[in-house]
């Protein structure tokens, strides 16, 4: 099964994130910020990256950026966590590399229906 | 598949409260152009923002979404931070508050408070620059053309033309995986195009050439097959149009697009040209805030305690746990304080093993002692929790009074129990406001007596024993003795004939019925529920006392034991009844002759000890134990200090000295005077924890009068009602 990286400093929110995945049989990685998130993908193959953007240490957006300098993410699917469902945040997340985005607040529903766009 | 979300809500608002934190000290502190601070508090906003939504607090969501959206421009440097803005942004900091707390206890909150300041962040959002509504109302059209009305036909399925970039597979998305989202819909028949794929010396492997014809049989709407491609819109030409003959062609789009110069494209809605005006701006807000996507540094890390604690690799417990824990070892204090008893008891046995077993106990005793001193630092926090609430407290208090205050915090790393720490907060803030309302004078009044123009708070921290002391203290104008003394008077506290000290009348204000009265105004308030602060002081074991200099301010000092579970205890004797006085209050322990008692006409008995005067209680006159007053020859007298005052407490004998588990009497039973609770002994037998402050009081109160204690009245009864 799939492993996800998933970026957020609310530890709320990640649990639920965690939970709805794990329950679903996918492998979690957890990750507190942007930085955090960066030196555990260095070490690690995973197939899907969700990340928050307002982040201590570094936003999403940056780490998108960095995450695609990887060879090992270059086609990963990352995946935009924003309470703005706002263009300026999907161009700076498409400019970053991003491949998608998920608009806060979402259920564990819409969570998983719709990681099946970009993971297997 | 449903989970249910609710087992997150603790956790959201631990945060959120943590968020609200570093909200408000940001907010203090806060300077123009420290991105930094300006950073942190709207992560802070937007996180709790996040949370509300997702647990489904809307009502959070919608208010912090305005703060947020403030915050937003003032990191965006749209806007500045004048003082109005900052006294709503910690107003609405506190319609948090209120509102995360309504949530907590799921109860409804105070309305009329929240509308008011959220009709002042919505003015403040008002007062804006022209271009900036501009964007915002454009937003909103947007906005209203993504919920617009899409015509819903009647249809056999949609026509979908997909052909991705040859980039596509870079932004992480695949064509397979969008078709089986499309299979979950209806019933999928695809044809692909294959003209466009080079020769195999020319194909690079990480770009697509393929091209899609799909026809999808199914009763969806066009918004959810366009929902499925909403990623890659932009990194592909894409139509979708009816699968029966229809003539509605505006439904249809081709759009091949180069996302280096970004247009309208992420849309659910169909676009039409009529909107082409609103991409205008958008796009314009784009290429305005472009420039800063390079010099968005990351953000510094929130002076935040749950990140400090994060990298110390810390684990997050539920304080239920940890008190079962306190509690377990409490039970194994107990139990390990038996076994040295039984072990007591057999060492005069002629049994080989009994050495041994001797050996074992003490080892265990010292091991239980370590355990439990391990497992009460799980809950030590540093009182910084408390402290950190004053500076905005006070910050409000002073700009109502028009009083200039400089807040001094000291010895913020000073650690106790999380428990005292949950219920020193409410008599701390007290004396604090009290300082400011009562001791502080006006900057006026200040100049006039020759001082600085604002006055100092400074609250101060420390350890001693195992005690922590906190002082309050302000260089206002100090207790005025002659209006108190003048107060208690009138109001029956003390009588013409009593001769009181500076430091008894001072006092005075701890006691319940000195309130004062509105003409006596630069007294008023002074008093003022201070009885209640020593009581609750005094309920968890501490005592408050205050130092004054007319003219040179007050120092109210708290003392409290840093923790309400455990403490060292002297067991001692008084008429066949065992009673445990804390360690800590012991000054020592003395043979008494009748030679060296001195009484005093309505004062009892008095002992000269070490250049004063005490005065002298027997326990088992106080709490009622035997008919007759005792008499004190070569007595045993313990001297014990406590609430500020030394007497000598007559015992029968002393006992051995242990470690005891403190049960609360209140909550098994009720309080009683005298006593701080309860415990049990290795015996099994329940011994009651002397409240030496109380006893001492109740001491001076019946040496006029015997004291009518129904201490043995009560204690069958106690002990039988006592769950303990």
């Amino acid at each position: 099964m799939a492993t996800v990286l998933v970026v957020d400093d609310s530890v709320s929110l990640r649990s639920m994130v965690t939970f709805t995945l794990t329950k679903q049989g996918y492998d979690v990685v957890e990750a507190e910020d942007g930085e955090d998130a960066f030196n555990k993908a260095k070490h690690i193959v995973c197939d899907l990256v969700l990340t928050d953007v307002n982040m201590p240490k570094m936003d999403g957006i940056s780490l998108c950026t960095e995450l695609r300098k990887l060879e090992s993410f270059k086609f990963t699917p990352i995946l935009i966590l924003t309470t703005e469902n706002s263009q300026e945040m999907k161009y700076k997340g498409k400019a970053a590399g991003a491949t998608g985005w998920l608009v806060k607040p979402f259920n564990p529903e819409t969570l998983l229906s719709t990681l099946k766009r970009v993971v297997r | 598949m449903s989970i249910d979300l609710s087992q997150f809500i603790p956790v959201f608002l631990e945060e959120s409260f943590e968020g609200l934190e570093v909200m408000e000290s940001g907010l203090l502190n806060l300077e123009e152009n420290d991105a930094e601070a300006i950073n942190a508090i709207f992560r802070a906003a937007h996180s709790i923002k996040g949370g509300a939504g997702t647990f489904g607090f809307s009502n959070i969501t919608d208010f912090t979404h305005v703060v947020e959206t403030l915050m937003d421009e003032l990191r965006a440097g749209r806007r500045s931070c004048s003082d109005s803005l900052k006294s709503v942004l910690l107003s609405s900091v506190d319609c948090i508050r209120l509102l995360l707390e309504a949530a907590r206890d799921g109860t409804a909150c105070d309305e009329p408070q929240i509308k008011q300041v959220l009709q002042q962040l919505e003015a403040e959002l008002s007062c804006d620059n022209e271009d900036k509504v501009a964007i915002v109302s454009n937003e909103l059209e947007i906005i209203d053309l993504s919920s617009s009305h899409v015509p819903v036909m009647e249809t056999l399925g949609w026509v979908i033309d997909f052909a991705p970039a040859p980039h596509l597979l870079m932004t992480g998305n695949e064509p397979i995986l969008l078709m089986s989202a499309l299979a979950d819909l209806g019933q999928l028949v695809t044809n692909a195009a294959i003209g466009l794929v080079p020769s195999l010396d020319e194909l690079n492997p990480e770009e697509l050439f393929l091209h899609w014809k799909i026809n999808l049989y199914s009763d969806c709407s066009e918004l959810a097959v366009r929902e499925i491609f909403e990623w890659v819109e932009g990194d592909c030409s894409l139509s979708v149009f009816p699968l029966q003959k229809s003539a509605d062609v505006t439904s249809e789009e081709s759009v091949t697009n180069d996302p280096v110069a970004p247009e309208m494209t992420f849309e659910k809605a169909t676009e039409q040209p009529a909107n082409a005006e609103s991409v205008e701006p958008a796009s314009a807000s784009f290429e305005t805030l472009s420039p800063k996507i390079s010099s968005d540094s990351p953000a510094a890390p929130a002076q935040n305690s749950r990140k400090n604690q994060a990298d110390q690799g810390s684990i997050r417990v539920g304080i239920d746990k940890i008190d079962g824990l306190i509690n377990r070892v409490g039970e194994l204090v107990i139990t390990q304080s038996m076994l040295g008893q039984v072990g007591l008891e057999m060492s005069d046995c002629d049994h080989p093993g009994v050495e041994r077993l001797n050996d074992g106990l003490v080892q265990l005793e010292r091991n239980t002692r370590d355990l439990q001193e391990e497992v009460m630092r799980i809950r030590m926090l540093p009182i910084s929790f408390v402290f950190n609430r004053f500076p905005r407290m006070v910050h409000d208090i002073s700009s109502k009074l028009g009083k200039l205050v400089e807040l001094k915090l000291s010895g913020e790393q000073t650690e106790l129990d999380k428990t005292v720490m949950e219920k020193i907060g409410d008599p701390l803030l007290h004396l604090i406001r009290n300082a400011l309302d009562h001791g502080l004078e006006t900057p006026q009044e200040r100049i006039a007596a020759g001082k600085t123009e604002s006055g100092t708070v400074h609250l101060n921290a420390s350890h001693q024993g195992g005690f922590i002391i906190i002082q309050i203290k302000d260089d206002g104008r100090g207790l005025d003795t002659d209006k108190i003394r003048e107060k208690a008077l009138s109001s029956g506290l003390i009588t013409t004939d009593q001769l009181l000290n500076d430091t008894d009348i001072h006092d005075l204000i701890f006691v319940p019925g000195f309130s004062t009265v509105a003409e006596v105004n630069d007294l008023s308030g002074r008093g003022v529920g201070m009885d209640v602060v020593r009581r609750n002081i005094e309920a968890l074991g501490g005592y408050v006392a205050v130092v004054s200099e007319e003219g040179e301010g007050s120092t109210f000092t708290v003392s409290l034991p840093l923790t309400l579970a455990i403490l060292d205890g002297q067991l001692i004797q008084a008429h066949h009844e065992i009673y445990i006085i804390p360690l800590l209050s012991i000054i020592e322990s003395i043979w008494v002759s009748t030679g060296s008692l001195n009484a005093v006409v309505g004062r009892g008995c008095l002992f000269s000890f070490r250049d004063e005067y005490i005065p002298v209680i027997s326990l088992s006159d106080v709490f009622g134990l035997s008919e007759t007053p005792k008499n004190f020859t070569n007595s045993l007298m313990v001297i014990v200090e406590g609430g500020g005052k030394r007497a000598g407490l007559i015992v029968d004998e002393l006992q051995g000295q242990q470690q005891v588990v403190i049960k609360s009497l209140e909550t098994n039973y009720k309080r009683v005077e005298g006593f701080s609770g309860a415990t049990i002994l290795g015996t099994g037998q329940v011994a009651l924890i002397l409240d030496v402050a109380g006893v001492i009081k109740m001491g001076l109160d019946s040496s006029t009068s015997r004291y009518p204690h129904a201490a043995t009245k009560d204690n069958g009864h106690l002990l039988a009602k006592a769950n303990i």
